[in-house]
């Protein structure tokens, strides 16, 4: 397996000793068919064991290991050595407090997951006992791909919207959201949409798309925040009394 | 030290724990749960699972099948009220997902699909295209968050357990933010802490499997049991480990060695089946002991295929077709074009045995009960003796599910009839004790020796002495390094002295659990002299149940190592017999 020595520019942090994130050089020697996140392992076992991240199953599912490659929000076991060139430059996710070296704060984005009711809500009947509900092929398509989300944030990192204004609940969480109402099972959509297509919800996003561009499982955010205002639109006349199938 | 209080403490927010805390938020809203996890519960090794969960779905099949499937596969080390118990539990608890949302997948009318599985009679392995355990994951996790009595501690790693009278009565952790101490008080705690693949040097595990629950347990004078059931998946990747799903199989893909031969049939499971036709419980749908110990044995003849990562065989899963791959496989489809830069459609995957699966753990019955009062375990990181010695796959989703809720259901229950601890000072010494424990090892300074090095002899020597196939010389060498290197261990300076999310401490706490259940694995592979499922011995090639149809068990002696006892196994209705894996034609 052939070689290559790379250089690597790291933020580090660590709040009880720095005043400010600082750039750390390693040199790096990568087998060609690493990734960022082997790199940095070998960082840690080899030249620096002070470095702090978060990772765990290296295969792109456990949404760990967000950090920003070259300025791209990425997931670091799914950038590769091969796909770069020149020094590598590796720092948290942007728009998150850091809390130390490439480890952020993630606090507001699990109170978000929260907020938006992100469990199946049925209204009068409960489900059939002992037995699934039928739900077909193409109903579960609608919602399949937003349920692929594996929380890595890269999309909040990646969202001017969010950079400007962290009251505003971001793609993942909206994304979510939609999932849910979309979901043949669920019978929450009203109650949620209250949520979500009120202020800091869909109405603030500027549909830059740089949330779906960055979003390493393809789960299209901007899509679904779009598909929402219409939703919320709707949703709005349809509680105006009188309005056609509206409340009586 | 702040102090927390609840009346269930569960430790760990994988699959197991999140079931756990559902099953007691829904038993009673007053009941407090505090839920500490080392991890967001999302980045838990439940999501990397892909093929399935196991339950009985289809008309012509029936629990006695799941069971004699069950038993047979564990090679009659399964206590049989635990399967009988599970299989009966098992569909209730997949329609429960389903009813939370779980997008599993359909068959044409809408119902749940089911697909077959290694060592399984039936299609009856639950899915959702090879995402099962992190659909299953992010399902139970999203429900949890409608239950207020749920609190969870993420990026907390627990210490070590507290127990007065011995009961156990909470624990303490590290918030890794600040790196404060937190000392929890409970009625009752279980453990749901996962396996512990990482003590071993090629893993499909993620880097949070150290075994930190096993060793707490073992540490505080609880049994593991069955350590020496370590499971190799037969398809890993190499290089990396990762996992492709027995589904790979199941729907269709088989394994064929350097000349294109399909050698399995070479190793009692044969005979060969049609291209693209898989046949029950033979070939490729054989278990996962067999299937990696055939690989061992293609090896030594030299019929395996050179790659740049090692020698592998090849899983060729071409004749599915690109469409059947992309809407039943696309993560294994994904997974090896980016990681050995193969494309399923097109060209074989180079693949090799890779440890996967814990079979043994914590000492628990039917009930999630350990031998200590109070404290209970579930998942992979106990040992309920529902898989005996080699686990089918698709049935440890199911188990984190059926044993969740009833370890749950037995701890609510415990908790009501204890007062909890009745001296907090002599508790709060404990976890003091704890905390100087972990205050000693940043203070230390000096020491030529290293994590990542120790490690690495730790992987390295139980691959050697403790891998698929083992003899007393090699279990034996593997025990002495481990003591050492347990000794060796005191001279690793943590370099890293700050407070605030020190990996570097949290990697000296994860080898020391480490060495510890390397320890037992070790000492266990060398105790049993029989070969049984997983567990194979060169020098005792046959299975004896006149003196081996028992449970080991490996208990800490302080400064010694670990002492092996033995427990009967619970027979109900299925005498030890013959595995047939000829698919019905012998």
């Amino acid at each position: 397996m052939p070689a290559r020595q790379i250089e690597l520019e790291v933020m580090r942090y660590d709040p009880e000793k720095d005043e400010a994130p600082w750039f750390q050089q390693y040199s790096v020697p990568c087998q060609e068919d690493w990734a960022i996140l082997d790199a940095l392992n070998y960082v840690k076992d080899n030249l620096d064991t002070t470095l702090s991240y978060r990772w765990s199953c290296h295969m792109m599912v456990c949404g760990s290991c967000g950090m920003m490659v070259n300025g791209e929000p990425s997931l670091t076991c799914k950038t590769f050595i091969r796909d770069l060139s020149g020094k590598i430059r590796v720092e948290p996710l942007e728009n998150f407090p850091i809390e130390r070296d490439l480890v952020v704060v993630l606090d507001d984005v699990l109170q978000k997951l929260q907020q938006v009711q992100p469990y199946i809500i049925r209204k009068n009947d409960p489900p059939p006992e002992g037995i699934e509900y039928r739900q077909s092929r193409a109903a579960l398509a609608k919602f399949k791909q937003l349920t692929m989300c594996i929380n890595c944030m890269c999309c909040y990192s990646a969202c001017p919207q969010y950079g400007l204004d962290s009251n505003f609940m971001g793609p993942a969480a909206l994304a979510l959201a939609h999932r849910y109402n979309l979901d043949s099972r669920d019978q929450g959509k009203s109650q949620r949409l209250n949520i979500v297509a009120d202020h800091d919800g869909v109405w603030e996003c500027s549909f830059v798309g740089a949330c779906s561009e960055v979003c390493p499982k393809s789960v299209d955010p901007a899509a679904a925040i779009q598909q929402m205002k219409i939703d919320g639109a709707m949703e709005y006349w349809k509680q105006k009394p009188g309005f056609p199938g509206g409340e009586p | 030290m702040k102090r927390i209080r609840a009346d269930v403490v569960i430790v760990g927010a994988g699959g197991a724990g999140l079931r756990a805390a559902i099953a007691i938020a829904e038993s009673n809203p007053n009941l407090e749960v505090a839920l500490i996890s080392k991890v967001y519960p999302m980045r838990s090794h439940t999501c990397a699972a892909e093929g399935g969960a196991a339950g009985v779905k289809r008309p012509d099949d029936s629990l006695e099948m799941h069971f004699n499937d069950t038993v047979s596969g564990g090679d009659w080390l399964c206590d049989q009220d635990v399967v009988e118990y599970f299989v009966a539990q098992a569909p209730r608890e997949l329609v429960q997902l389903e009813h939370w949302g779980c997008p599993w997948s359909r068959d044409e009318d809408g119902s749940v699909a089911v697909r077959p599985f290694g060592g399984m009679k039936k299609e009856r392995t639950w899915y959702a295209a090879d995402k099962s355990g992190f659909h299953i994951l992010h399902t139970l996790f999203q429900t949890s968050l409608q239950y207020p009595s749920i609190k969870r501690y993420d990026e907390y790693f627990a210490l070590d357990l507290l127990q007065e009278h011995e009961k156990c009565h909470g624990v303490v952790a590290m918030e890794m933010r600040s790196g404060c101490f937190f000392h929890f008080i409970g009625k009752a705690v279980i453990l749901a802490t996962g396996g512990a693949g990482r003590i071993f040097p090629f893993t499909t595990n993620g880097a949070i499997k150290t075994g930190d629950g096993m060793a707490m347990a073992y540490r505080a004078g609880v049994p593991l049991k069955d350590m020496e059931f370590v499971q190799y998946h037969p398809t890993g990747l190499p290089g990396t480990g990762i996992l492709l799903t027995e589904g790979c199989r199941g729907e269709g893909g088989v394994l064929v060695n350097k000349d294109g031969y399909r050698y399995l049939q070479d190793y009692d499971m044969g005979p060969e089946t049609p291209l693209g036709e898989p046949v029950f419980k033979s070939m490729e749908l054989g278990p996962r002991d067999r299937l990696s110990q055939a690989f061992w044995h293609e090896q030594k003849k030299g019929n395996t295929v050179d790659t740049t990562w090692g020698e592998c065989v090849l899983l060729d899963m071409r004749h599915l077709g690109e469409q059947r791959i992309n809407e039943r496989l696309p993560l294994v489809r994904e997974l090896s074009r980016s990681y050995v830069g193969v494309d399923p459609v097109t060209d074989p995957v180079p693949v090799r045995p890779v440890v996967h699966y814990m079979m043994g753990g914590i000492d628990t019955n039917i009930n999630g009960e350990t031998p200590m009062s109070g404290l209970f375990a579930i998942g992979e990181t106990a040992c309920g003796s529902l898989n005996g010695a080699n686990r089918l796959g698709s049935n440890s989703l199911t188990e984190l599910l059926v044993f969740g809720r009833r370890a749950a259901a037995t701890a609510v229950k415990y908790a009501a009839d204890s007062d909890g601890p009745v001296d907090e000072a002599s508790m709060a010494g404990q976890a003091e004790a704890a905390v100087t424990r972990v205050r000693g090892l940043l203070q230390r300074s000096g020491g030529g020796e290293s994590i990542s090095g120790i490690r690495r002899e730790m992987m390295d020597s139980l691959q050697e002495g403790a891998g698929i196939y083992r003899d007393e010389k090699g279990t034996e060498a593997a025990c002495k390094m481990i003591a050492d290197l347990q000794l060796r261990s005191a001279g690793i300076e943590v370099h890293d002295k700050s407070n605030v999310f020190n990996t570097d401490l949290q990697g000296m706490l994860e080898l020391q659990n480490m060495l510890d259940v390397a320890e037992c694995v070790a000492e266990a592979s060398k105790a049993r002299k029989e070969s049984r499922g997983a567990h194979q011995r060169l020098d005792y090639t046959e299975r004896d149940d006149e003196n081996y149809l028992k449970h080991s068990q490996a208990f800490r002696q302080a400064g010694e190592r670990p002492r092996i006892g033995w427990l009967d196994v619970t027979i109900t209705r299925s005498q030890p017999g013959v595995r047939d894996y000829s698919g019905g034609k012998k």
